[in-house]
């Protein structure tokens, strides 16, 4: 769904509201304003509609038939790295991963471009192959798309997928009990960012877009095997963010904080103060909900990093959970069993 | 004295990156950093508070917000870079492990591919390993990363004697990776108790791409 907005975005509902004033310190909507918005949207009931807005689920669910459902989302953002190549990787691998988190298999993708008139059209070749590369990775086909000329580039992708009306994976639905594991390390919002001021070193930056262009799909495909109650991907709302959405205030889930496998290099970068705003807006919104039991300064800010095209988050019947970590782990990026689920505490996440 | 910087206009991290700098350069005194949103007076007070330098901030303006930061005579060794080596009195939690400095080689990649060194005597190659795997431990520039293939496999799963200097290597940083289709073959998959599992595009990768590759 469309969680990732951009700057500058203007949406007239009865009063005009101008949202970014621009020169904002990343592209992405803080949750607590975002929220504010969709609230004073009218809801619809459709019994098709299978998901929609409310659960604040990363992609919406529509039912064709009666085993037979469609799966949209979209999203764009403007460059985190320089190569243009790259960028193309993973904005579609981050467009496409919402399918993925829903437990649905790409079908088809369309391109949304915005690019300066006066650039090198070459750039937007290298970022469209690169995107077209993610697409035929995950089995879908690119079949058009939109641009429009614009100040900055910003590029993405409208995905298309289907999925079983009974076997979606929804944000919510977590049991006491449940393990929780994530299948990519977390820290590459810090590295990306401390790669923009020439601060990180090139191993750290390669362990980032590594993670980054990594489909969800391969993950996605051996939870499937498995009884997990709950799915999302980590993006720009951090770990915690999403873990929040998650438990929707009705759980809590008990972290390992040893556990939790990030990108080395970030920990470090965390601790000179290369940090995000859209990292702090996280922490204004979730801090009230957790405690911390002696997590240093870095690994909290970790845990708020905002991630591009970041695991995805599983809650998994504690049974499976070994044996879907093993599997997990052969596909080569850092990934981990990271805590579980118990009833509801007077902290909705506890840190450890 | 009295340092100031506008810092409106600057996205994040820019305006901590410039208060650093400042910081650095002043031995007692405040510097006073210009801002034009909140969430940089907050990133700014989060730096504040961890280096446990006094602050406060004034909102002037919608769009202009001040951050004053005091060096006092004492702190000033705390306004250093090293973020993740401050010691006296901070509250930070005894960060075990990571106290290290990072003493890592990033490009020298060690590639272990039998449980034993050598060829001759396989009990005298297996001692030869595990003094091997000791004695990295003791170097002053640590490799980045250690790939075990095949009978080296075996090295980093539970029952393995250098299983706690591999420990002590990855919690200094070394990446440890062992070969998932060996860990299989041999069916000591579960038993991995060090490191992650790896692929043989990654172990061609880091082969390809290492700056120095030492193969006992």
């Amino acid at each position: 769904m469309a969680v990732c907005a951009v700057e500058g975005m203007d949406v007239g509902m009865g009063n005009d509201i101008l949202f970014c004033k621009g020169g904002g310190c990343t592209a992405k909507l803080g949750p607590d304003v975002l929220k504010h918005v969709l609230d004073k949207l009218p809801r619809i009931n459709n019994p098709n509609l299978l998901v929609g807005f409310e659960g604040s689920d990363d992609a919406a669910v529509y039912r064709i038939a009666e085993d037979m459902a469609i799966v949209q989302t979209l999203d764009f953002f403007p460059p985190m790295v320089e190569d243009p190549y790259i960028f193309g990787q993973i904005a579609a691998a981050n467009a496409l991963s919402d399918i993925y988190a829903m437990g649905g298999d790409v079908k088809t993708a369309l391109n949304i471009v915005c690019f300066p008139e006066k650039m090198d059209l070459n750039i937007l070749g290298k970022i469209l192959t690169g995107g077209n590369e993610k697409v035929m990775e995950a089995g879908g086909i690119l079949a058009g798309g939109h641009s429009i000329t614009d100040a900055d580039v910003k590029y993405g992708l409208s995905v298309t997928g289907t999925i079983h009306p009974d076997r979606i994976y929804r944000n919510s639905g977590v049991r006491p009990g449940d393990k929780l594991i994530l299948t990519k390390p977390l820290g590459v919002g810090i590295v990306a960012t401390a790669d923009r001021v020439k601060e990180a070193s090139r191993e750290a930056m390669d362990a980032a877009i590594k993670s980054m262009t990594t489909l969800n799909k391969y993950a996605s495909e051996i939870i499937r095997n498995y009884e997990a109650h709950a799915c999302t991907d980590v993006t720009g709302f951090g770990f915690l963010g999403h873990l929040h959405e998650m438990l929707q205030r009705e759980h809590t889930a008990v972290i390992q904080g040893k556990s939790v496998p990030y990108i080395k290099e970030a920990y470090d970068y965390a601790d000179e103060f290369l940090l995000t705003a859209a990292g702090q807006r996280n922490r204004n919104f979730v801090e009230a909900y957790i405690e911390f039991e002696n997590i240093e300064f870095a690994l909290q800010e970790i845990l708020f990093d905002p991630q591009t095209s970041g695991g995805l988050l599983v809650s998994i019947d504690p049974e499976d959970a070994d044996q879907a970590l093993e599997e997990l782990k052969a596909l080569g990026l850092p990934c981990n069993i990271i805590g579980e689920i118990t009833e509801l505490q007077a902290k909705e996440i506890i840190i450890k | 004295m009295k340092k100031e910087i506008d810092a409106r206009g600057m996205q994040c991290p820019l305006p901590v990156i410039e208060t650093k700098k400042a910081l650095k350069e002043l031995t007692e005194g405040t510097v006073e950093v210009n801002v034009d949103n909140e969430i940089a007076v907050q990133n700014l007070i989060k730096m504040a508070t961890q280096k446990q330098l006094k602050n406060s901030s004034e909102k002037i303006t919608e769009d202009h917000y001040i951050v004053r930061i005091e060096v006092s005579g004492h702190s000033a060794d705390n306004t250093g870079s090293g973020g993740g080596s401050n010691e006296a009195g901070t509250k930070a939690p005894a960060m075990d492990e990571r106290c290290y400095p990072d003493s890592r080689e990033g490009g020298t990649l060690v590639v272990i591919s039998a449980d034993h060194m050598g060829e001759g005597d396989e009990q005298l190659g297996k001692t030869l390993m595990k003094g091997f795997i000791y004695a990295l431990n003791e170097l002053e520039k640590l490799p980045g990363k250690i790939i075990f293939y095949n009978g080296g496999a075996r090295l980093s799963v539970e029952g393995s004697d250098s299983l706690e200097d591999l420990k002590k290597l990855e919690a200094q940083g070394v990446e440890i990776l062992t070969c998932g289709t060996c860990l299989n073959f041999y069916g000591i998959g579960e038993k991995l108790s060090v490191g992650s599992v790896t692929n043989m595009y990654t172990i061609v990768e880091l082969m390809t791409n290492a700056a120095k590759i030492i193969k006992p």
